[in-house]
């Protein structure tokens, strides 16, 4: 039962990362209906971003410039990485997806693949091809609850993420904003006609993903403290998968859904030898398609691919 | 201003007369003349103009290395490829115009086979010179195989599938295990079942076979995904692609994720040039059949489609399975090519490449795929000294490529050879 407990937590954990990076996704699909093949990167990217900053801040007030209590500079990381973030995000939103709004939707997907090949070289090229580990911004503090054992990290990590969801589904279900996005993942063709601004629609999509997919790094970064510019990729693919899992337009399924992958990977993992990870577990999220095809909370579509 | 715009378009108009009458066969003919000229002088000229070595690539990679080589590396260029092969092309081309002509009329296919054997013989020489040329020929000539079975999915049937690398995998998978059980002794499989001297002429039966254990995988794809149009396709083929990476990873019998080595030598130039010609040939013909008009139509309005009398289901699953059957058959000649697999070869990075290839060539479009395949190719060689900066530079093209022709370089354009290879009036 322990084991059970401490492997639920650690399931915990690993689904925030999935449940914050497939929420961006989630997004952009629902309103554009595009596959955002760089956002992987972006989480990436946010994960150094918040890695600079962190550095800069403690850099700071080691040398008495600057002197902040440590959880200060754990939130202020976490809120200008974000907002940088977002900017990187508008960006590759400016350059590889709006030139494309009228193309067919595959070709936007392969521009965005192509934005996140750029985005790791860059990185490469930028700070060469060592790993870089993240400053510890938590002291650790281990807590021994009948055997199960919990890092104040790891409730902070799922605090945290939990917290960003319910913020973005409060964003999308009661602001001006929200319901300009929701109205746009109906029809994205007509609303438009109606007075709303597509592009900064857009633009704000892709720039709150981005903002959690920061988020979502910084919180890995504190978790596992080593970056390398190619950890996105393999992150990206699957909080894809989850994001679709958790059907088109509906933030609390990407959430569960990203949460439901990191348990079952977990949990596969625990039961299993751990090399079986993969195999199990996209066989399930196959059987979970060939059951409810359009996800946990998305409505049956009929998309013609404009080609 | 003007006296020299003319003068600029009558030079134009010069060349246009030039070349205009310039029939197919005729430039085959050049280009053999060109390879062999390399192949006699070609050392010789190298070391004249102050190059080490004959250059690989028609010295880009000097170039690049070296910017002190440029003109030297221009010079050779210019000196073996392109003087030689422009001024044979046009000495020949009244004969060539005649002979294309009296092919023609005799059948087509004879005209085609005698226009692959002039570029068979052309490749054959040109990759004499080094086994670098040879390699890179025989995976780029695999690179047209996937890139075509790809586009006959994403281009002519409009979905988007992710599935190819596994599809590659399994085809590549059985047709080594196919080869190390009966044609070689190995301490994985035992001592062979059968003379090893059989194997040439038995590996184009591993490599149907791979194709159609490719075939049998495309299917479990098929069956969940064409129940319902969208997106779904991009899902299940993407986890289908995971789980054949991580399945093979843990099959201990074919070597896990060490992989497996030791093919044998099987893969000669002459048979990819083969097994590539041949799927060109069947893909295009598919494509252009009843079956392929139907599979544009699905794409266009699948309603539309089905109230005509098309069977949206069975073209989409009949499209996918022979796409995949084709992926299989070239993962078959990878693994023979390289001589060793892995299945982390498998992986989204191969996805990638494979991807970048289709859009760029260009969608529904045999042309396309043909230029996508070996443009990407050549280009990842060509720019090999830039190190990582190629991985700036090929997104990059790719992107733009992207925006201003958002279908690929050659996209909807259909392929006939009659065209190809008939003979070229002189344009007055």
């Amino acid at each position: 039962m322990t084991f059970f407990l401490q492997n639920l937590i650690n399931a915990l954990q690993w689904g925030s990362f999935y449940a914050l990076i497939a929420l961006g996704y989630s997004m952009v699909y629902s309103i554009l209906m595009l596959f955002n093949f760089a956002h992987g990167d972006i989480f990436m990217v946010g994960a150094y971003i918040g890695f600079g900053v962190a550095s800069g801040l403690l850099a700071l007030s080691s040398h008495g410039a600057l002197v902040l209590p440590s959880w200060l500079i754990l939130v202020l990381t976490i809120i200008i990485a974000m907002f940088l973030t977002s900017l990187v995000g508008m960006t590759v939103e400016r350059v590889a997806y709006r030139p494309l709004r009228n193309a067919p939707r595959a070709s936007a997907a392969i521009t965005g693949l192509m934005v996140g090949i750029i985005l790791e070289t860059g990185n490469l090229i930028l700070l060469g091809a060592q790993r870089v580990s993240f400053p510890s911004l938590v002291s650790t503090a281990t807590y021994n609850i009948q055997g199960v054992f919990v890092t104040n990290q790891k409730i902070m990590i799922v605090i945290v993420s939990l917290a960003l969801s319910f913020a973005l589904h409060q964003f999308v279900r009661h602001t001006k904003y929200g319901m300009a996005m929701r109205a746009m993942a109906f029809d994205y063709v007509v609303v438009p006609l109606m007075g709303v601004p597509l592009n900064r629609i857009a633009a704000m999509t892709f720039a709150l993903g981005s903002a959690l997919a920061a988020a979502a790094g910084i919180l890995y970064g504190i978790a596992y403290p080593v970056l390398d510019p190619y950890m996105g990729i393999l992150f990206g693919w699957k909080a894809f998968v989850a994001a679709i899992l958790g059907g088109r337009g509906s933030v609390l399924g990407a959430t569960l859904a990203g949460f439901l992958l990191g348990f079952i990977e977990i949990f596969v993992a625990m039961i299993f030898p751990s090399t079986l990870r993969d195999l199990i577990a996209y066989s399930i999220i196959l059987l979970i398609l060939v059951f409810r095809p359009h996800g946990f909370f998305g409505e049956p579509y009929s998309a013609q691919l404009r080609l | 201003m003007e006296m020299e715009s003319k003068t600029e378009r009558s030079r134009a108009r010069i060349l246009r007369v030039f070349f205009s009458s310039i029939p197919l066969l005729a430039w085959l003919i050049g280009v053999l003349v060109a390879v062999l000229c390399e192949k006699a002088v070609g050392l010789w000229v190298a070391d004249a103009v102050g190059l080490p070595r004959i250059p690989v690539l028609f010295g880009i990679l000097f170039m690049l290395k070296e910017p002190s080589l440029i003109p030297a590396a221009l010079l050779y260029t210019t000196m073996i490829y392109i003087v030689p092969s422009c001024i044979t092309a046009r000495i020949v081309s009244p004969l060539a115009n005649r002979a294309a002509e009296l092919l023609l009329r005799v059948s087509v296919s004879l005209s085609v086979l005698v226009h692959l054997a002039l570029l068979y013989s052309a490749l054959h020489f040109w990759t004499d010179i080094s086994d670098y040329r040879l390699i890179m020929v025989k995976l780029t000539l695999i690179a047209v195989i996937i890139t075509l079975s790809l586009n006959v999915i994403n281009g002519y049937m409009g979905e988007f599938s992710c599935s190819h690398p596994g599809f590659l995998a399994l085809g590549a998978y059985t047709a080594t295990v196919f080869n190390l059980v009966f044609f070689v002794n190995d301490r994985f499989f035992g001592p062979a079942l059968a003379p090893p001297a059989w194997g040439p002429f038995f590996f184009p039966v591993g490599l149907v076979l791979g194709g159609l254990v490719a075939a049998l995988g495309a299917l479990m794809v098929a069956i969940p995904s064409f129940r319902t149009r969208g997106d779904y396709l991009a899902i299940i083929s993407l986890a289908f692609m995971f789980i054949i990476k991580s399945f093979i990873e843990n099959l201990e019998v074919v070597g896990g994720p060490r992989g497996l080595s030791r093919q044998p030598d099987y893969a000669s130039l002459p048979v990819v040039f083969a097994w590539t010609s041949l799927c060109l040939w069947i893909i295009n013909n598919f494509v252009r059949s009843t079956l392929g008009k139907a599979l544009n139509a699905v794409r266009d309005d699948e309603t539309a489609a089905n109230s005509m009398t098309v069977n949206t289901r069975r073209t989409k699953m009949t499209a996918f399975l022979f796409a995949a059957f084709w992926a299989g058959v070239a993962g078959g000649l990878f693994a023979h090519v390289i001589r060793y697999v892995n299945p982390g070869m498998f992986g989204i990075q191969n996805l990638a490449e494979v991807l970048a290839m289709v859009y760029f060539g260009g969608l529904n479009s045999v042309y396309g795929s043909i230029v996508g395949a070996v443009g990407i190719q050549l280009l990842s060689e060509m720019l090999r000294p830039l190190e990582i900066f190629k991985w700036i530079i090929i997104p990059l093209l790719l992107i733009l490529v992207m925006i201003f022709r958002p279908t690929g370089l050659i996209a909807f354009k259909e392929f006939v050879v009659e065209d190809l290879v008939k003979p070229k009036r002189k344009e007055v």
